[in-house]
């Protein structure tokens, strides 16, 4: 057993955590550059490279297996999948099929409108669009390599009952009169669903890879900046009085900054990871993580088109305030996860 | 052969369009190529990702940009 554990972490630090390029950068930063990793300059520079490379790397492989797996899950079939499964299941379902159905926030009015005029209960819909930006795959193993397993286990449990919960909540206060009129009028299709080739799947998830990248790059880069900067320039008394353990407002703090945010998961991952250094609470940390990937303000506008100003408000308190509740809970019982 | 490009505008479903062209040019098929863009007329396809391509009213990819080469079997 000893030995299985002993390979099993070793492929973490290694693969996951990638601690040869860390030992790499630093020897670059120290015998290259002669700047010691302890120092400010050298410091930020590291975290900055390091980070950078990091990020690319696991985005690219993650990417490119998520989308092949992805491949099997279109949005069409998830809509079939979903369709004629009622209550509580539906929302479980709906927020497991978020996780694998590719989604972008651009892809959001379409996904609503097929799925609302197929007759899925605007519950099941939104147990969908909470899980689908909040929770995926990539995410999952991210935490991993820079929060641990177990970390990365309870965000995705979390993230998956907060999009059950909301669903539910949307559903039992009888949400449907607030979709918007023309949304309800679009004749239900279903698409004759397309098979690809292994050929097919594997240009296709190159193709996402190539194309998230164009999407993601500047964020990446300005997400790591900002870790760099958290990282060794701004003072740990600054951070510890305004998101520290010692501040109650921290959680609620942190969700508030985090819910105009728009950025996806690769480039908060270095902002949280830095916040979490300088001894910011997970719960804190993941609460920021969460608010920034689940809401945000281009997503919100996009929402606004189909449905009214009250589902969308309401939407809106719900995620937020399971945000807190999840980030409150993870500060009180962070012993059991680090 | 009447063939619809679905999607709002997005650079993909500029990309389709073109790979759509080139492919239909190198056939040397009599075909036209429609842009669709209106949401309520995607949606009458029951396409939820765009670009789609459509082939006499036959949806053939969805939420993929495939090649000009990729494109020819299906047209």
């Amino acid at each position: 057993m000893d030995f299985i554990s002993l390979i099993f972490s070793w492929l973490n630090d290694q693969l996951l955590k990638m601690d040869w390029l860390f030992n790499l950068i630093k020897w670059l930063t120290e015998d290259v550059l002669g700047l010691s990793i302890q120092d400010k300059v050298g410091g930020s520079l590291h975290f900055f490279i390091y980070d950078t490379i990091k990020i690319f790397i696991l985005l690219s492989v993650l990417i490119f297996a998520i989308s092949y797996i992805q491949s099997y899950f279109p949005p069409e079939r998830t809509k079939k999948l979903l369709g004629g499964i009622k209550g509580v299941r539906g929302n479980i379902l709906g927020a497991l099929l978020g996780t694998i159905t590719p989604f972008c926030s651009c892809s959001s009015i379409p996904i609503f409108i097929g799925f609302t005029s197929a007759g899925l209960p605007v519950g099941i819909t939104f147990s969908f669009l909470i899980s689908s930006p909040l929770v995926d795959l990539a995410s999952l193993l991210l935490l991993m390599s820079f929060f641990g397993p177990k970390i990365a286990i309870a965000y995705v449990i979390v993230g998956l009952v907060l999009a059950v919960i909301g669903g539910t909540i949307i559903d039992k206060l009888k949400m449907d009169e607030y979709i918007e009129g023309y949304v309800k009028e679009i004749e239900d299709v279903d698409a004759e669903i397309e098979e690809m080739t292994r050929k097919e799947r594997i240009t296709y998830a190159k193709e996402q890879v190539v194309e998230i990248f164009h999407r993601v790059w500047l964020y990446v880069l300005i997400g790591v900046g900002i870790g760099a900067l958290i990282h060794n320039w701004i003072p740990q008394s600054f951070i510890e009085t305004a998101i520290g353990s010692g501040n109650p407002f921290s959680v609620l703090i942190a969700t508030v900054v985090g819910i105009p945010m728009y950025a996806d998961i690769f480039g908060t991952l270095p902002i949280a990871e830095a916040l979490f250094g300088k001894g910011v609470g997970i719960g804190t940390v993941l609460a920021f993580m969460m608010a920034v990937t689940a809401l945000s303000l281009p997503s919100m506008i996009m929402l606004s088109k189909v449905v009214k100003r009250k589902l969308l408000v309401l939407f809106v308190v719900i995620v937020a305030i399971g945000i807190v509740i999840i980030g409150y809970s993870f500060n009180a019982f962070s012993f059991l996860l680090i | 052969m009447i063939i619809k490009v679905l999607g709002t505008g997005c650079t993909n479903c500029k990309k389709l369009e073109a790979n759509t062209k080139k492919a239909v040019e190198e056939m040397g098929i009599d075909a036209t190529v429609e842009k669709v863009s209106d949401m309520k007329e995607i949606m009458s396809y029951g396409v939820m990702k765009t670009p789609a391509l459509v082939v006499d009213e036959k949806v053939k990819i969805m939420g993929r940009v495939p090649s000009s080469e990729d494109i020819k079997k299906y047209l």
